[in-house]
């Protein structure tokens, strides 16, 4: 328990730091040039984080999954771009890591990029899908050779141009249906990445997600034996919602931090008068202990459910509701907390580059309800809704 | 009961191959049906049998074949006392 405890505290000690040093000072231009965070994640491998999930037998941290969030957290108080990357790729490393289920070529996977603090990117999304992520359209498809190829069309893939391996999902087959889905993991240099958008957007500018057309060439083994539609019920879809919401969390709590400290320096000016401002801030911090609340309870439910034999209740509808709730409430949140820091900073907040500047948390934030739709999410809920029982 | 379960499917599983030529243990989802669809079919069940899946009941594994929907509502049934 103890070594645990003290890897957890190592890692979110190291995280911080970087969050402080490298992602705090060049979030500004990360967000001005929508350049990748390049500082940050190199800070990042140096402390090996990006393996901090792996279990130290494989060459990881052997981390807890509440200290993975904890870290997304930490570094979306400073770089919302940053703790987006951060996530998406521990979102690949935890789905590969609980269900290569003694798979040889994903354990080596696993040690190499360990050994070697490998990024990883996801190509998830498709054109002609309508987002859902529960079908495919491109297929693994076996040559005469014994290798098996794909190509698919990404209408975006997050710091895919910066990535060293790519996890990609796709049809089992080409006769199969488009659920019938398989997650396949490619190293770059197996890879074509033809762009075929530009990326300008209004937050998350970082995260540098243009769309592209995706081939490669790989073995067969190089596919997940576990079916996706199980890896996305039992871990990516919770893990995205609950590591994602946490960053959020880390951004609308910066924001937050803004608020106060220009209401602290208002009061400050003159002394024995509450700012105006102090009671808008008021109004706020409860707001946040909403995003707060839900977010903690959530990933603590999820611990909890992970720790049960079988983690049977993973795969149950009325625990999907959870964690898609989770997701609704959460991207809804973030960007109230931060839109109501502005109301209580003015117009220091809304100019760039003053200490109170909030409009970076604000744009930001403002993804999260479009980052897997929150009315595709509606749809699936209440459809689950129509049978789930004790929700 | 098979029949009976087999025609659900055929009538709220929108699946892609013709339900009556499906094996007892051939995988629903690999035949087409949706998460949507699997709830209308979910709901048909409960309407057809008179019985309510709990929760622990509501997932992918409990539907995706005849026969694992056919011992799902066996335990059901067994559990229920006769009146």
């Amino acid at each position: 328990m103890s070594v645990s405890v003290d890897r957890d505290q190592a890692f979110l000690s190291a995280v911080s730091r970087v969050a402080d040093e490298f992602a705090a000072p060049n979030a500004d231009a990360v967000d001005r040039d929508a350049r990748f965070p390049s500082e940050t994640i190199d800070a990042l491998r140096e402390e090996r984080a990006l393996s901090a999930f792996v279990s130290p037998e494989l060459g990881g941290g052997g981390v807890s999954f509440a200290a993975i969030a904890a870290g997304c957290r930490e570094l979306g108080r400073r770089c919302g771009a940053s703790a987006m990357v951060f996530a998406m790729h521990q979102i690949k490393v935890i789905s590969v890591a609980r269900h290569l289920d003694g798979a040889p070529w994903f354990e080596d996977y696993l040690r190499e990029l360990a050994d070697e603090q490998r990024l990883i990117a996801s190509v998830t999304s498709e054109v002609g899908t309508g987002g859902d992520m529960g079908r495919s359209i491109a297929a693994v498809t076996a040559t005469d050779h014994g290798t098996c190829t794909f190509e698919k069309k990404a209408p975006t893939v997050s710091y895919g141009e910066h990535a060293d391996d790519l996890l990609v999902t796709l049809r089992r087959a080409p006769d199969a249906e488009p659920s019938d889905q398989v997650m396949v993991v490619v190293h770059k240099d197996q890879a074509t990445l033809e762009q075929v958008s530009s990326w300008d957007p209004l937050g998350m500018r970082g995260t540098c997600s243009p769309g592209f057309v995706v081939g490669a060439e790989f073995a067969p083994e190089q596919v997940l034996p576990t079916p996706f539609p199980r890896v996305m019920s039992e871990t990516m879809v919770p893990v995205t919602h609950i590591l994602w919401s946490n960053l959020w969390l880390g951004i609308a709590t910066d924001a937050f931090d803004r608020a106060r400290a220009f209401v602290r320096a208002a009061a400050k000016q003159k002394p024995g008068e509450t700012p105006p401002a102090a009671l808008r801030l008021s109004h706020l911090m409860s707001e946040l202990s909403l995003l707060r609340a839900e977010v903690g309870s959530a990933q603590s439910e999820f611990v909890e459910i992970c720790d049960e034999p079988g983690r049977e209740r993973l795969s149950e509808m009325a625990t999907a509701l959870r964690f898609n709730n989770l997701k609704i409430a959460a991207s809804e949140q973030a960007p109230k907390v931060c839109q109501g820091a502005l109301g209580v900073c003015g117009i220091m907040g809304f100019k760039n580059d003053t200490p109170f500047s909030v409009g970076r948390h604000l744009r930001d934030t403002m993804s999260a309800s479009l980052m897997i739709a929150n009315e595709r999410i509606h749809h699936t809920n209440a459809s689950l809704l129509l049978i789930a029982k004790d929700v | 009961m098979t029949e009976e379960i087999r025609q659900i499917i055929a009538d709220h599983g929108r699946l892609s191959v013709d339900a009556a030529g499906l094996a007892p243990d051939a995988d629903l989802y690999h035949a087409g049906m949706t998460s949507h669809a699997s709830v209308n079919v979910m709901l048909a069940l409960e309407d057809h049998f008179d019985v309510e899946f709990p929760d622990r009941m509501l997932k992918r594994s409990v539907f995706e074949s005849i026969s694992a929907i056919e011992a799902a509502l066996n335990e059901l049934r067994a559990e229920t006392p006769v009146s």
